[in-house]
């Protein structure tokens, strides 16, 4: 039961292309989402890291955000990795009033929560269903401060969540597009798998 | 800020990471809070935080220095984007100080003028990420050698006129591509032309491209000019004086902004260039009398 998957990146602004690297590693099709008709039979998209601003006045520029909020509330798989989790996020702190919000997970963020560049790090977490330490690299991070009832951690630093799922959403504070290690976007294949079982699309 | 126990911060993939970050994004030089609150508003995805742009620091001529800290901090509380800050070829004083400031980047850049005619900074001494301009491949893996986390094409900045960046870029990129297709023997022979480590051709020959991205610096003015550079093979672009020279900076940074994300298709370039007003006038390169990119070596 592998079916064929194709997965989108949204490919407005930041580090699409290391995610478009892991996928194809992952031996997957994937589709650089610029624009809504790139939005067609995909069976999940990742939303990158990079300026979550930027992207939101991109999104807003077209029509591409409403087209892609109204896919991700009919339940399209969507994986957001931190500028992309900040948009996924119900709440957002420190953005700008304009920034967008895709609402496709019950969560409240602070945008570089984490602090500026100097702040940033990388480091070893542990991350539920996985036997062995996950190295994740956190760049002017947001942090997730307080999450939904439905909204189940993954991993944690200092009790803090940076790895949480809800539904077909997942979403992370670092960037496991930057490294080697497959293991997170795997979880977010099997949610990818789980949604084709299940759903009637 | 960060975290406990085994976090590492100022590693180099914690700064490549922020190189990363910026792709496919502009990022525009401001010289007050008024104009980086502009710049973000346009989507920019960081501000270069200078005193003077380029082409004002041509026009004055005299010393060209480190920003003043007040108003580097200025910029910093007026926007959410990271804020890279320029300091003198050679400068390590002037980048400790930016580092100290909690600059996101530090440029360590020739259109100020060169602190030391023989040495670059050791970047490896700082937690902050650098940039370095570099007019061809030598120069990209010298500076990557000192521990720069990302390369951009010096151009020629302050000119309006983007000849000299297509030139370097080209210069760049169609090196890479023959080292691509040389054998291991042929590697030792580009190491020694491009006066560079031996490591690095082999990475490049291994991998197709340079170790960190490569963004489009230097004369950019138009969402044209922005679009050229990406189709070159530009990660990322910088406007300098092409934005808040030209005639109506809110919404030119806006379209080269889309220019730079939809840069493949000529019907949104066309739509994004109508109506912005006059581009920065520019200069040609037969009538400037200081070339910055002969700056640093």
């Amino acid at each position: 039961m592998n079916p064929r998957v194709l997965v989108g990146v949204l490919a407005l602004q930041g580090a699409f292309d290391a995610h478009v690297q892991r996928l194809t590693e992952l031996g997957l099709e994937s589709r650089l989402v610029k624009n809504t008709s790139d939005l067609v039979d995909l069976d999940g998209i990742i939303l990158p890291g990079g300026e979550s601003t930027t992207m939101s006045n991109l999104l807003v520029a077209s029509d591409l955000g409403v087209e892609l909020s109204k896919r991700l509330h009919d339940g399209l798989p969507v994986f957001g990795t931190c500028a992309g989790m900040i948009m996924m996020a119900r709440t957002i702190h420190d953005g700008r009033p304009d920034q967008i919000s895709l609402d496709a997970m019950d969560i409240q963020v602070r945008r570089n929560g984490y602090g500026r560049q100097n702040d940033s790090f990388e480091q070893d977490i542990s991350i539920t269903s996985l036997d062995s330490p996950f190295h994740a690299l956190f760049i002017r991070a947001p942090v997730i401060e307080s999450i939904g009832h439905d909204v189940e951690v993954l991993a944690s630093i200092d009790e803090r969540p940076v790895l949480v799922r809800q539904a077909y959403s997942l979403a992370s504070s670092f960037h496991p597009e930057l490294v080697t290690d497959l293991r997170v976007h795997e979880i977010f294949l099997s949610i990818i798998h789980e949604s084709l079982t299940t759903s009637k699309r | 800020m960060s975290s406990s126990n085994n976090a590492q911060v100022g590693s180099f993939p914690v700064k490549r990471g922020l190189a990363e970050m910026l792709k496919g994004g502009v990022i525009m030089d401001v010289v007050t809070p008024g104009q980086a609150k502009i710049a973000e508003d346009a989507g920019a995805c960081a501000v270069m935080a200078l005193e003077r742009v380029p082409a004002d620091i041509r026009r004055d001529g005299g010393v060209a220095r480190m920003s003043d800290p007040d108003m580097i901090e200025g910029i910093k509380a007026a926007v959410t984007i990271p804020v890279m800050a320029k300091a003198r070829i050679g400068h390590f004083v002037e980048a400790q100080i930016l580092q100290a400031l909690g600059v996101d980047f530090i440029d360590e850049s020739e259109v100020l003028t060169p602190a030391d005619e023989a040495h670059h900074i050791d970047k490896y001494k700082f937690t902050t990420p650098f940039v370095c301009g570099a007019t061809n491949l030598g120069e990209a893996l010298r500076r990557i050698s000192e521990g720069a986390a990302l390369i951009r094409s010096k151009g020629e900045a302050g000119t309006g006129n983007i000849v000299e960046a297509v030139r370097h870029l080209r210069s760049i990129l169609g090196d890479i591509k023959k080292i691509g297709s040389a054998d291991s023997a042929e590697l030792f022979e580009w190491a020694k032309r491009l006066q560079a480590p031996l490591s690095l051709v082999q990475e490049i020959a291994e991998t197709g491209k340079l170790p960190v991205p490569l963004f489009c610096a230097g004369g950019l003015a138009t969402p044209a000019d922005a679009a050229l550079a990406m189709q070159l093979g530009a990660e990322c672009v910088f406007v300098g004086s092409g934005i808040f020279k030209s005639d109506n900076p809110g919404p030119r940074a806006k379209a080269i902004v889309e220019a730079t994300t939809h840069y493949m298709d000529a019907k949104i370039l066309a739509k994004v260039s109508a109506g912005l007003g006059a581009p920065m006038t520019g200069i040609g390169m037969d009538e400037i009398n200081q070339r910055y990119a002969d700056r640093g070596w």
